[in-house]
């Protein structure tokens, strides 16, 4: 029992030696992995967003907005990259595609229920006194739902740069590509790619809240 | 920007939702004189809110015309429309992620008014309204309920409307404010003369805010209109005699001043101020047990006195 937790604990120790002996290949492995997460998660946000911003500014397409949010959590990005495999091919634009439909349930959901969900009166207020409809959404409607509208972005970015990883099986690089090929890094590698991917997630959710909270003027309560 | 009081003609306006047997407002016809206040009041469901929405087309006409000076509210770019019509709201409907200022500033802003000309007409505007220009960069979280619904109307007088639609503006407020806030209302609207209409649900505040009151019953028809005196003197038949109530007597005492009155010469007594209504005095000298009043000035002078008998004249 004992040499097995030591060899665990050798294998954390080994995964640390491994990020310090190969910057270089973590960099590159890393700088993919960001390229991918950051083009998909890109085009998600210039897909989902207007629509989602726009149909709860309307109060309209309730259904459309939860249809799309269960079909996206229904759908393994693995099945969607090996159906990409047959129309794309091997790459990039399989990879992202597959990353694309992931990112897009969690942003459009949020942005919709987001700009729904403002205080009714204060549309009904803002529109009484003369703003045109965008107006109403950019002026009043997006400033309140910026908070929500954000925790989508970030449970996206989360997704993405996590799912990333099995884009290597189709020939997408990032940090996948060590994961998934133990027997060239061994457990060292795999572990060592792990972390890096989580930190990633993690830094990219830390980020996406510093962004927001500077985006989103709150009022300071009154001591 | 606009300016001046509009008249406002509502001509056989209707409200009818599909699918509905009873039109929401029902062949509405009637005047608000310019610089005049008309309370619209009925029971709910009577389309007093609906009507108010007509007029800023936040509800679309199903037939018949309403005219601001003449002109239809459907010739005019509705955009356009809104901008000249002073709005405030029941839940007064305050910008949260704006300071009082910025939500002052909103209509200005929409005609695009330079920062700093916005800035000193919000400052004009919180004085007006009663709120010192401290205020100005406070959010409306920071505001007691009473202090929004200054700030709201403020912020619908920015644009210098020659009209404003106020919906149950001091609904959701208690009543002590409320009372506050209608003077302060009544004050303002002596310097600014707006034409206004006023939804509320309470015939007092309707008898005493009103210069013309209409009366709706269900269906969106309405009963009646008139001034507030001819209202409770002759009301047109029974469902206005019971909406008004059965103390609508006393009510009327409500509607003149002491300074309305004869006054005898100064004489000893309770003092009461010449601003009083005929209503307070009353309850005045019944609960000091009193025959006569010593009527006072603004500075607390006696200026003469009245007694019971005139009182109930």
């Amino acid at each position: 029992m004992d040499a097995l937790r030591e060899a665990r604990v050798k294998t954390f120790v080994d995964a640390f030696r491994f990020i310090a002996d190969n910057p270089h290949l973590l960099l590159v492995k890393t700088a993919e992995h960001l390229e991918l997460s950051g083009a998909a998660l890109g085009i998600a946000l210039l897909l989902a967003l207007p629509v989602g911003l726009w149909l709860g500014h309307l109060h309209r397409g309730l259904f459309l907005a939860a249809s799309i949010s269960n079909v996206g959590r229904a759908l393994p990005s693995l099945v969607l990259i090996a159906f990409g495999l047959t129309i794309f091919g091997i790459g990039f634009w399989n990879n992202t595609v597959a990353l694309v439909v992931l990112a897009i349930p969690p942003v459009l959901t949020n942005a919709y229920f987001a700009v729904d969900a403002v205080d009714r009166d204060v549309v009904d207020a803002a529109r009484g006194m003369g703003m045109t409809e965008l107006q109403v959404l950019r002026r009043v409607e997006l400033p309140l739902a910026l908070p929500l509208v954000f925790a989508g972005i970030r449970i996206a970015a989360i997704f993405v740069i996590a799912t990333a990883t099995i884009a290597a099986i189709a020939g997408g690089g990032g940090l996948g590509a060590i994961i998934v090929n133990r027997a060239s890094y061994g457990d060292a590698g795999v572990l060592a790619a792990s972390l890096c991917v989580s930190a990633l997630a993690f830094l990219a959710a830390l980020i996406l809240s510093l962004v927001r909270r500077a985006a989103s003027r709150r009022p300071v309560p009154v001591p | 920007m606009p300016g001046q009081a509009a008249e406002l003609v509502f001509d056989e306006a209707t409200k009818q939702y599909e699918g509905r047997d009873e039109a929401a407002v029902d062949h509405l016809s009637l005047t608000v004189r310019a610089g005049e206040i008309c309370v619209l009041v009925g029971p709910s469901g009577g389309g007093k809110t609906t009507a108010l929405r007509l007029v800023n087309r936040l509800i679309p006409l199903t037939s018949g015309d309403i005219r601001i000076d003449g002109t239809s509210i459907l010739d005019q770019d509705v955009v356009r429309l809104r901008r000249g019509i002073g709005y405030v709201i029941q839940q007064v409907g305050l910008f949260p992620h704006m300071t009082v200022e910025a939500n002052i500033g909103t209509v200005p802003r929409l005609y695009g008014r330079p920062r700093a000309w916005i800035r000193t007409r919000s400052a004009e505007l919180l004085e007006l309204v009663g709120l010192d220009s401290s205020y100005a960069k406070r959010y409306p979280a920071q505001l007691s309920g009473g202090e929004r619904q200054r700030v709201g109307l403020a912020r619908a007088l920015a644009g210098n409307p020659p009209l404003m639609l106020m919906d149950e503006p001091f609904g959701a407020i208690d009543p002590i404010v409320r009372a506050r806030l209608q003077d302060a209302f009544l004050a303002l609207q002596k310097e600014v003369r707006k034409t206004v209409v006023f939804v509320t649900h309470d015939i007092d505040e309707a008898i005493k805010v009103g210069d013309r009151i209409a009366i709706f019953r269900r269906g969106g028809r309405l009963a009646q209109y008139d001034t507030p005196q001819a209202i409770l003197e002759r009301p047109a038949d029974e469902f206005v005699a019971e909406f008004v109530g059965a103390d609508r007597a006393l009510k009327a005492l409500a509607l003149h001043t002491l300074a309305e009155l004869d006054l005898g010469a100064p004489a000893g007594g309770p003092p009461c101020p010449r601003t009083s209504t005929v209503r307070d005095a009353l309850a005045l000298m019944l609960q000091m047990d009193a025959q006569k009043l010593a009527v006072t000035d603004e500075r607390g002078v006696v200026v003469g006195s009245v007694t019971r008998e005139q009182l109930l004249s």
